[in-house]
């Protein structure tokens, strides 16, 4: 950001630019999608494809809209002490997990239809499983991460890893060592507005990655313990001369991040309906993915890398390659990172806001 | 600030640091006297900014103690060990309760609630001793434990500092900086900022008016917005007391404030220390190896020389002392 602009907008977060950007992408991603629905079915001219891209467009942004949420963890761990958390797939498994006891004990099995009950119940399995995978975060952290904040970089990573294990065998343990149905409470409704239609799932799952990822980025760029955040994140050291208890800022991190996942976890049960203890390692890599390929240590990276990544396994899967999808999207890492090293947007959590 | 104006503010008593076997900084008494304008020199290598970084919390003394208002603050830990012990200690107490009572009335269900109380108590410890609030710290003590403070602990005692290289934010404008000094003053926890309570936005309006009178009274009125980076190298050194400033210090360590700056530059410095004490009423500890700056401005002059104490005075004491001058320019160069 120069100066110039900085000056002439000074509070307000720039948006219109943003915007703008997302509007292109979204214009262009519908047009290539109906292009490859009309291509690859024979009896579909491009006109005739677009309800079907139209599907498929949403349930990408859905889909990326999961991957960003946990890829705002990893970006936000990296850009404070620059350890590319693996415990972080975990996470969002345990998250899931959690919605799914607490959905299965509170006895729900199938569509909620009651509205008020759904918000209800929406409200508190966020809640909860936000709220219990931040502090499950934080604990991590605490144990795992804090003395060897200033060892070599391979010794936090590979104990990141071995987290990740443990997790994982944690769940497979007590749990379940198989495939979990969870309730999907949204009821399968379908909305339309004119020619778009949307699921009721659909919408509230963007909305709900939307809003969230502001929040976020306000509370980054806003707020005093945000201020924090960025301070910590350009220079350690520094933060704590002037004041900044660096220890809680880390851990805090820890908590938004994992908090990320967890709600990201839920809506992977009510979303696809299922979840399972190696749920996690997929996801986790997808979404750090997602990360370097928006520029990792950076919010709207990760965010914008996310729905990328969404849309390159919707494209490859309407394509008729669904099993090539991993080797696209982590081709196409691959080609981002040999000419953009630092990532689409570039890094650091700092440089944004 | 305080009623006996006489106090020192700041007593060090015998500090000393190692690194493996060199001793940078040897049994070092320094008082600073409230109110005044204290300077440590000496050549480079001296120990002056490790002395520097011991007082701010950054480095733990090998052996001595740090005085700060009046309060304990930087020694070596005294049972440090303990403090996990303190984080299950609860668990543990009632586990055994609850494994007692079992014992007594064999319905299990006591041992059931014992372990879901066990567990709260675990994860409440665990987060009491990650935010750390003064009653945790006060716990520690009563319980004889005692651990250095830590730099953002002596920012919030009241000790505020400048670098010796500046180390700004640099991707966060001049206003942003200042705020981050403010940090340790502000006190909206997550949950206000995330509901948007008015107290939030109160105190960041209330921060941001803040942020502008320092930068004000530092010479940068009109820069607020500019990013910390693009600035000139003087304001970068003026942005950087502002941030020292906003933390509301009673002590100001400046480390070599005018390093790098030309004669002029260095004398509106000069200019601004005095301002810093006659109107701000702070003291200021004030590290250069340049004599000229020091001997202006300074009520006492303390020399180090390869970690030792070798001179205490008034700047004409010291301008005369035999060993200074032989530290400074060589031996025989005193006769």
């Amino acid at each position: 950001m120069t100066g110039a602009t900085a000056r002439r907008r000074s509070l307000a977060v720039p948006w219109r630019a943003p915007l703008a950007a997302i509007v292109a992408l979204a214009v262009a991603y519908f047009v290539i999608l109906a292009g490859i629905v009309s291509d690859s079915s024979q009896q579909l001219t491009f006109t005739s494809a677009i309800p079907q891209a139209q599907a498929q467009f949403i349930n990408a942004v859905t889909i990326g809209a999961i991957y960003a949420l946990i890829a705002l963890g990893y970006t936000m761990v990296y850009g404070i002490i620059e350890l590319i958390n693996f415990a972080h797939g975990e996470i969002f498994m345990c998250g899931s997990f959690v919605s799914w006891w607490l959905l299965t004990t509170l006895g729900f099995s199938g569509a909620i239809t009651d509205p008020l009950l759904l918000v209800g119940v929406l409200l508190l399995a966020f809640a909860v499983s936000m709220v219990v995978m931040g502090i499950v975060g934080v604990v991590i952290e605490r144990l795992a991460y804090r003395r060897l904040r200033n060892a070599p970089r391979l010794a936090p990573l590979i104990t990141a890893i071995g987290v990740s294990f443990i997790l994982q065998n944690i769940v497979f343990v007590v749990v379940s060592n198989s495939i979990v149905t969870t309730p999907q409470i949204i009821p399968n409704t379908v909305l339309t507005f004119g020619f778009f239609s949307i699921s009721l799932i659909n919408l509230f799952v963007i909305i709900l990655a939307v809003g969230l990822m502001a929040t976020l980025q306000l509370f980054i760029s806003r707020t005093r313990l945000g201020r924090a955040m960025r301070s910590t994140a350009i220079d350690r050291d520094a933060a704590q001369l002037m004041g900044v208890d660096i220890n809680t800022t880390i851990a805090l991190t820890f908590f938004v991040g994992s908090a990320l996942a967890g709600a990201a976890g839920v809506v992977q049960g009510l979303y696809f309906g299922i979840t399972v203890f190696n749920i996690g390692f997929q996801a986790g890599l997808k979404a750090f993915t997602a990360a370097v390929l928006g520029g990792i240590g950076n919010t709207t990276g990760a965010a914008l890398g996310g729905f990328v990544i969404g849309f390159l396994e919707v494209i490859s899967s309407v394509w008729g390659q669904g099993r090539w999808s991993e080797a696209v999207v982590f081709g196409m890492l691959v080609l981002v990172l040999v000419f953009r090293p630092t990532g689409i947007l570039g890094q650091q959590l700092a440089d944004r806001a | 600030m305080t009623a006996d104006a006489a106090a020192p503010v700041l007593v060090a008593k015998g500090v000393t640091k190692q690194f493996g076997g060199l001793v940078a900084v040897n049994a070092v008494d320094f008082d600073i006297p409230q109110g005044s304008i204290v300077s440590l020199i000496g050549p480079n290598g001296a120990g002056k900014t490790t002395f520097f970084n011991v007082v701010a919390g950054l480095y733990e003394p090998t052996d001595g103690s740090v005085e700060f208002a009046g309060r304990e603050m930087i020694a070596r830990g005294r049972r440090a060990w303990a403090e996990p012990l303190v984080w299950v200690l609860p668990t543990v107490i009632v586990m055994l309760v609850g494994v007692l009572l079992e014992q007594l009335t064999k319905s299990g269900a006591e041992l059931a609630v014992a372990l879901v109380i066990a567990l709260g108590l675990l994860i409440t410890m665990f987060l009491l001793a990650i935010i750390r609030p003064p009653i945790y710290d006060r716990l520690l003590y009563r319980l004889g434990i005692f651990k250095s403070a830590r730099p953002n602990d002596m920012v919030v005692a009241g000790l505020g500092r400048t670098f010796q290289n500046i180390r700004l934010f640099k991707t966060m404008t001049a206003s942003e900086n200042v705020m981050v000094g403010m940090h340790s003053r502000l006190h909206a926890s997550p949950l206000d900022a995330a509901l948007r309570l008015p107290r939030h936005r109160r105190e960041e309006k209330e921060a941001d008016i803040q942020a502008r009178r320092w930068l004000a009274f530092v010479g940068l009125k009109g820069k607020e917005q500019e990013t910390a980076r693009n600035l000139a190298y003087g304001d970068q050194r003026r942005l950087e007391v502002a941030r020292a400033l906003a933390s509301q210090p009673r002590l100001l360590l400046l480390d070599e404030p005018t390093a790098g700056m030309n004669p002029s530059e260095t004398a509106q410095m000069t200019t601004l220390f005095g301002r810093i004490r006659t109107e701000l009423g702070l003291t200021i500890l004030l590290i250069e190896h340049d004599m000229q700056v020091v001997m202006g401005v300074s009520d006492r002059i303390t020399v180090l020389d390869h970690g030792d104490k070798i001179s205490e005075g008034t700047p004409e004491e010291v301008r005369r002392d035999p060993r200074v001058i032989e530290a400074y320019l060589g031996k025989g160069a005193s006769a």
